[in-house]
């Protein structure tokens, strides 16, 4: 990455440069996009949801995702059922072991809150966001397949938002409608659920203001 | 598939020759997918020579949740054990619940629960099937599989809205009717289902390269199967023919004809046919169903919001597609378990692992563990 | 309610009552019975803990020789230890219960008779803390191994531990 860093840093200087750099994101935003691997990261219910996703009636190939259980070939981690305090630590190694750069979906009710388990367990782990920087929830219990492509779908979007340069992103409007958008109450099934990027919704004006941390925030 | 080279050490034979045996960490995160299942094979070569499942990386603490949870509240929490066969999962919760308050169940819903646990059965077993197939490499068996699976569930979701975990069968019957037409769509689902199970029949378990993966692996012998507690399929497949079904009648199964299909040779290869042709059985159980179904109420009238039920204990257990899943519920008189205990059989056939894995190889470990298809959130509750 | 005995047909033996399966019992084993009670009304034998192995082994002697299940009661001053036995050959199934004091909950395994028992003895001693002499590898199954405490104990405390608020 301190390659890529003191090009752009040094593209951002010439004069010019900034067009260059400007298309050499598009490309490179949308060709990261196109082709999201995903670490199935299935340990209970929301696990044979997102197998059925990747299966012949929803078909989650079509997207350019594709099922790979190796973390080192993987671009997305998709969090799929409870994380207990005994999974915890492995789930944090696999994270680690993915190259950058690395998002992370949590997917159903149990990862983004501890779900139906969040009283009186003594080894459930509340959310995968206490350990990990999850980019995209998907509320749920399991939610739908639909809405796990939605996540992609929004996912693709928070990556164009997204440069090669440290620091720098870029302002785009979001095609998909989040939740106080006019569109927010179609019929459409999938945007009934709670499918928000981080930026909360409305178009990308606190997108990633922040450099993304993507060297992981995860403990010791 | 996170392997991980532990330790090495050096042993030798008489004759000074000298042996590695080599310590590999298999999961929890495995690429196959039955879940979090972490297994310590030590090998020689590639000879397995021990293999220790080490299992709770999805206990949930479930048991202790249901002591802080009303009768009803439970319900739901039922669902996400068994979360491949959530009918039966809750079923087996209601039997017990219905045999220490005595409530009695009105015959429709009996009925609908067994079409329902059934139709839950042949999801399952799709399931169940077409992991082994993915086990053996054989993927399109497993999206085979899911056609049959996905028709199903949609059968599901028209009835009671959810695709998995359905909370469907309530104590004292059932939570809804039968919605108006639901009994023609499930009665074509299943009789076009069985030509299917047959073609998937042919086409995996009649190919010579999963039957040469999977004949012959991991064998289990009927007295094996007794003492250990097997039950369901994994006992089935080693000549026990035990079913709650038939050797503990329940519910309106007295009523249905069925066959039981029973193996010969204790393997893997049986173990996963017989999912299979019990599948095939299922169908016909559910059309004998659909049959004899009368109209009527569907859940039994006059219990309370507040179920408060004798002070006593129960234990009750249904045949679902692991085997013979048990309920125990310890009860004081409030409107709170003491105690419930969920007997799994998942739990109780995953023990044979580190018998039937020793003297294979790593590939015909995978196979194993996916011929006695576990499902963790039974494992672990 | 008494289904959990009920008429079967099992070669040339006619067990047709609890009665019988008494005397069955009481021949079977003549000296144990001043040591415990017999309520066949639910299926259930309750023995005293030293009992708990020679019982056992006359039952599956006599015919229960599947394992069910065993799970633990904690029932304040002692804890009350469930067993579930299945006999195919009767038809039946029944409880055999026995209690072990708190301040020292200490048992006979019953892995040599059904070696089924062995992760089910693993997961009471990693949940309520009953040890159980004699089991060829007792340690925790369920819990991390540096885990502290028996969580389904009543007086089990951990901070971590959100109470659900009572709505009823």
């Amino acid at each position: 990455m301190a390659i890529v860093d003191s090009l752009t840093k040094g593209l951002e200087r010439i004069p010019g440069g900034n067009a260059i750099l400007t298309s050499v994101d598009a490309l490179a935003d949308w060709s990261r996009g196109q082709s999201l691997w995903e670490m199935p990261m299935g340990t209970a219910c929301c696990a044979m949801e997102l197998i059925a996703c990747s299966f012949s009636k929803f078909d989650f190939d079509r997207l350019g995702t594709f099922p790979r259980p190796d973390p080192r070939h993987d671009d997305v981690m998709v969090i799929a059922g409870t994380i207990t305090k005994k999974m915890q630590p492995a789930i944090a190694r696999l994270y680690e072991q993915m190259p950058d750069p690395k998002y992370v979906v949590a997917m159903g009710n149990c990862t983004i809150t501890g779900g139906i388990f969040y009283y009186d367990t003594y080894s459930v782990v509340r959310g995968a966001d206490e350990f990990l920087p999850v980019d995209i929830y998907i509320a749920g219990c399991p939610p739908r397949p639909e809405a796990l492509q939605d996540a992609v779908l929004q996912l693709r979007e928070l990556i164009h938002t997204r440069s090669l340069a440290e620091g720098r992103t870029y302002e785009r409007d979001l095609t998909l409608p989040g939740l106080d958008s006019p569109r927010a109450g179609t019929t459409d099934p999938c945007r009934g659920h709670l499918v928000r990027t981080t930026s909360d919704g409305g178009p990308s004006e606190n997108a990633g203001t922040e450099a993304p941390d993507t060297s992981g925030g995860t403990p010791a | 598939m996170a392997i991980e080279i532990e330790s090495r050490t050096s042993l030798s034979d008489e004759s000074g020759r000298g042996f590695d045996e080599l310590v590999v960490n298999i999961g929890p995160s495995h690429p196959s997918t039955h879940g979090v299942c972490r297994v310590i094979a030590h090998l020689e070569g590639e000879v397995v020579v021990k293999a220790e499942p080490v299992i709770g990386y999805l206990h949930r603490g479930i048991e202790k949740m249901c002591e802080n949870r009303t009768y009803m509240q439970i319900m739901p929490l039922t669902d996400r054990l068994d979360y491949v066969g959530s009918m039966y999962a809750n079923w087996a919760y209601c039997r017990a619940l219905e045999r220490l308050a005595d409530i009695e169940v009105p015959e429709r819903a009996e009925y609908i629960r067994v079409i329902v646990c059934e139709l839950q059965r042949i999801a399952s077993h799709m399931m169940g099937v077409g992991a082994s197939g993915a086990d053996t490499g054989a993927a399109t068996a497993f999206i085979y599989a899911f056609e049959v699976r996905e028709r199903v569930i949609e059968l599901f979701e028209e009835l009671c809205g959810a695709r998995l975990t359905y909370n469907y069968v309530r104590p004292g019957g059932v939570s809804v009717d039968l919605p108006e037409g639901w009994i023609e769509r499930c009665r074509a689902v299943v009789q076009w289902a069985p030509d299917r199970l047959r073609e998937l029949d042919d086409l995996f378990f009649g190919n010579f390269i999963a039957a040469g993966r999977m004949k012959g692996i991991g064998v289990l012998s009927a007295e094996d199967a007794i003492a250990w507690g097997a039950s369901g399929p994994v006992a089935r497949g080693s000549g026990v023919s035990f079913d709650l079904r038939k050797d503990d009648p329940y519910s309106v199964y007295p009523r249905l004809d069925f066959d039981i299909p029973v193996g010969e040779n204790g393997d893997s290869f049986d173990r996963s046919r017989i999912r299979l042709m019990e599948s095939i059985e299922s169908c016909g159980i559910i059309e004998q169903a659909l049959e004899q179904i009368e109209p009527g109420p569907v859940k039994a009238s006059g219990i309370p919001r507040l179920i408060r039920p004798r002070s006593g204990d129960a234990y009750d257990h249904i045949e679902s597609a692991r085997g013979s899943l048990g309920v125990y519920l310890v009860s004081d008189g409030s409107p709170r378990p003491y105690r419930m205990k969920v007997r799994s059989p998942a739990f109780c056939n995953l023990q044979l692992l580190s018998k039937l894995a020793v003297g294979h190889t790593v590939s015909d470990l995978v196979v194993v563990l996916g011929s006695l298809d576990p499902v963790f959130g039974e494992v672990d509750r | 309610m008494n289904e959990y005995i009920s008429a079967v047909h099992y070669a040339d033996e006619n067990v047709s009552s609890l009665e019988i399966l008494r005397e069955k019992l009481r021949a079977a084993s003549p000296g144990l019975y001043p040591f415990f009670s017999i309520e066949f009304a639910d299926g259930v034998l309750v023995v005293a803990p030293s009992n708990l192995h020679t019982a056992a082994a006359e039952l599956k002697e006599l015919g229960f020789q599947r394992f069910g299940m065993v799970t633990a009661v904690d029932r304040g001053d002692d804890f009350e230890l469930v067993y579930r036995l299945q006999s195919d050959r009767f038809r039946v199934g029944m409880f055999l219960k026995t209690k072990v004091p708190r301040d020292e909950p200490v048992i006979e395994t019953v892995t040599d008779l059904w070696p089924a028992a062995d992760w089910q003895e693993r997961e009471v001693y990693d949940l309520m803390g009953i040890e159980f002499r004699g089991h060829p590898d007792l340690r925790r199954i369920l819990l991390p191994d540096d885990w502290e405490g028996h969580p389904l104990r009543k007086d089990y405390h951990d901070d971590s531990v959100i109470p659900r608020p009572d709505y009823i």
